[in-house]
C-alpha cells in the first residue's frame, strides 16, 4: 500500500490537542495522564475524563500496541492507491486509536487481530506528522 | 402493572420512497407529516409540538404553519425518531404539549437539498480519524465487526445470514426495494465494500421519509386507527468516534438504552412479539440481541442463522426487510418505528399474528447513540 500524503486529510489541531500534534513532530506519542487518579487517557482534552480532575501530565506512550480491529475499504480513496485498512490499535497503555497499517499487506490473511505492532510517525504537510503503526520486526 | 399515558395516531411515510429527485428535504418533511394528519384525521392546527432530526425544528414548524409551544431538536442520528417518542411522551404527560408531530425526510440518494455528513478538520474525530481514510458509514460502522466475530465465536457465515433473514421478510412487503430471496453464499460472493462487508450486506441508500402523531392515551380511541400505546423507552449516548468505544463487542448505549425500556414497560423478553433492530448494517442486529438481552454472548449469530428471527421463527426480526432490503434514507430509525406501529395495529405487509409487544431499538451514528421503545396494543398490561 501507498499513501499519497498530499491527498491525506490535515488535522487542524486545537489548544487542547497541540501537544500531541507537537509530540509526533518530535517523535513522541503523548497521551495524558490524571494526577490524581492516574487514569491514561486519549483523545486529549484538558480535563480527566475519568474523575473530572483538571490537572493532568503529558505522559510519552511506549509506542507499542495491538491490532484490536479493522476494515479493508475497496472504494476508491484519492490518498490510497488500492484496497487499504483502516484499523483500531490499542496501546500498551490502554487506549484505543484509530490508525492505518503500513508494511504489511492489506489482506484478512497478513492482518491478524492482536498481532503486535509499534507506532511509525510519517510527514504528511503543513507541518503535520501522522501516527501509523506497523508489524513489530517486519524490517521496516 | 404499567399504564400507558401517551399514544400514537397518527402515522405515515412519504408519498413516495426510493427515488424522489423532485422533492427537497424539508419537503420530504412536510409530506410525510401531511400524510401521517390525514391518517389521524387531523389538521396542522392541532399540532402544538414538534420534534425532528436532520432539520432544525424551527424549520419544519415554520415550513408547516405551525407554532409550537413544544419543540425537540434531538440530533443524535438515525434514532434520534425513538427519543423523539419518548420526549413527546414525557412532553404530554407533562402536559407541555397537547399534540405532538415528529417528522423526518432525508434525500439520501437524490441530495436535494441535503445537508453533508463531514467531520470538522479541527473536531476530535477530523483530528484523529479522518486522516486515515474513512469513508463514512460504511468503513467506519463496520471497523469493529471483526473484533465481534473473533471475541464471540461469531462466524462470517452467520454475519452474512442476517441479510439473508431480512430478505425473506422483504419478500413479502410489496414497498420493499430489494425483493428477491438470496443465500449465504451469494451475499458473500457479492461486491467487497469494507471486508468484511460485502454490498448485500450494507443498508441501501434511498430517498423517503415518516411521520407519528402522538396524544394522551385516554384520548386514543377517538381516533380512526387501532391505537399504539407507549408502554416504556429507554436513550442513552456513548460516542461520537468509533475508534473510542469503551468495548468494539458491545453498544454500551445499545444496552442501557434496552434495560430502561424494558424496566419502563415492565416487560420480560419473552413479553415480546415482535423486534425491530436499526440495521445500517449487518451486523447490528447481532449486537442488539445481544446487548438487549435477547441471546447471550456469542449465540446471535447461530439465532439468526437457525431461521429463529426470519418468517415463521419465535422472534420475528426487522420485519419490513430492514435497513438492508426495505429501504436506508440515511437516518432509518423513522422507519423501524413505522414497521412496529404496522405490526401492532395488524397492519403490516409481512404480518405478524397477534402481536401484542413490539420493541423498537435504534442506533444514532455509528454507535454513538441509542434509543428503544416499546409499543402495544394494550394500555394496560
Amino acid at each position: 500500500m501507498k499513501i499519497d500524503f498530499e491527498q491525506v486529510t490535515v488535522p487542524v489541531p486545537t489548544p487542547e490537542t497541540e501537544h500531541f500534534w507537537s509530540g509526533c513532530v518530535a517523535g513522541e506519542l503523548r497521551l495524558q495522564q490524571c494526577d490524581d487518579c492516574s487514569d491514561v487517557y486519549f483523545p486529549p482534552r484538558p480535563f480527566c475524563p475519568e474523575c473530572g480532575h483538571r490537572e493532568v501530565s503529558i505522559l510519552r506512550g511506549t509506542g507499542k500496541a495491538r491490532l484490536l480491529s479493522y476494515v479493508i475499504n475497496h472504494r476508491p480513496h484519492p490518498a490510497f492507491d488500492g484496497p487499504y485498512a483502516i484499523a483500531v490499535v490499542e496501546l500498551e497503555e490502554g487506549v484505543t486509536m484509530m490508525a492505518n497499517i503500513l508494511n504489511v499487506p492489506q489482506t484478512p490473511e497478513a492482518l491478524i487481530l492482536d498481532m503486535p505492532l509499534k507506532v511509525a510517525f510519517r510527514s504528511i504537510r503543513r507541518g503535520i506528522v501522522l501516527p501509523y503503526f506497523e508489524p513489530v520486526g517486519d524490517g521496516s | 402493572m404499567s399504564a400507558a399515558k401517551v399514544a400514537i395516531v397518527g402515522a405515515a411515510e412519504t408519498t413516495g420512497l426510493g427515488r424522489i429527485p423532485q422533492t427537497s428535504q424539508i419537503q420530504l418533511h412536510a409530506d410525510a407529516a401531511l400524510n401521517a394528519l390525514a391518517d389521524a384525521g387531523l389538521t396542522i392546527k392541532d399540532i402544538d409540538g414538534v420534534a425532528t432530526a436532520g432539520e432544525s425544528p424551527t424549520a419544519v414548524a415554520h415550513y408547516l404553519g405551525i407554532a409550537p409551544s413544544w419543540v425537540d431538536g434531538t440530533a443524535v442520528g438515525g434514532c434520534s425518531f425513538m427519543l423523539h417518542v419518548r420526549h413527546a411522551v414525557a412532553a404530554i404527560e407533562s402536559g407541555l404539549c397537547k399534540c405532538v408531530l415528529i417528522t423526518h425526510g432525508e434525500s439520501g440518494r437524490s441530495n436535494v437539498g441535503r445537508a453533508g455528513w463531514a467531520s470538522a478538520p479541527g473536531s476530535l474525530a477530523g483530528q484523529f480519524e479522518s486522516p486515515f481514510g474513512g469513508m463514512g458509514p460504511t468503513t467506519m460502522f463496520t471497523l469493529p465487526v471483526l473484533r465481534f466475530l473473533k471475541d464471540t465465536g461469531t462466524t462470517l457465515e452467520q454475519l452474512a445470514s442476517v441479510a439473508v433473514m431480512q430478505r425473506q421478510w422483504a419478500a413479502l412487503n410489496p414497498r420493499a426495494t430489494l425483493k428477491e430471496l438470496t443465500s449465504v453464499e451469494a451475499v458473500l460472493a457479492d461486491r467487497m465494500i469494507a471486508y468484511p462487508f460485502t454490498k448485500s450486506q450494507c443498508c441501501l441508500v434511498t430517498d423517503g421519509g415518516g411521520a407519528l402523531i402522538l396524544v394522551a392515551a385516554e384520548r386514543a380511541k377517538d381516533f380512526p386507527q387501532a391505537p399504539v400505546y407507549i408502554l416504556g423507552s429507554g436513550e442513552s449516548t456513548e460516542t461520537p468516534m468509533i475508534s473510542q468505544m469503551q468495548d468494539l463487542t458491545r453498544s454500551r448505549a445499545f444496552q442501557m438504552a434496552g434495560a430502561r425500556a424494558f424496566e419502563t414497560a415492565g416487560i420480560q423478553h419473552s413479553d415480546v412479539d415482535h423486534l425491530m433492530i436499526y440495521d445500517a448494517f449487518a451486523h447490528l442486529p447481532l449486537y442488539g440481541l445481544e446487548d438487549l438481552g435477547f441471546c447471550g454472548r456469542g449465540e446471535a449469530g447461530a439465532f439468526i442463522a437457525s431461521g429463529q428471527t426470519a418468517p415463521g421463527g419465535i422472534l420475528p426480526l426487522n420485519t419490513n426487510g430492514g435497513g438492508l432490503s426495505y429501504m436506508h434514507s440515511g437516518m432509518y430509525g423513522m422507519y423501524a418505528l413505522q414497521e412496529s406501529v404496522r405490526q401492532v395495529r395488524g397492519t403490516a405487509a409481512a404480518k405478524v399474528a397477534g402481536v401484542e409487544i413490539s420493541v423498537c431499538h435504534g442506533v444514532g451514528g455509528m454507535f454513538g447513540a441509542s434509543g428503544t421503545v416499546v409499543m402495544s396494543a394494550s394500555r394496560a398490561r
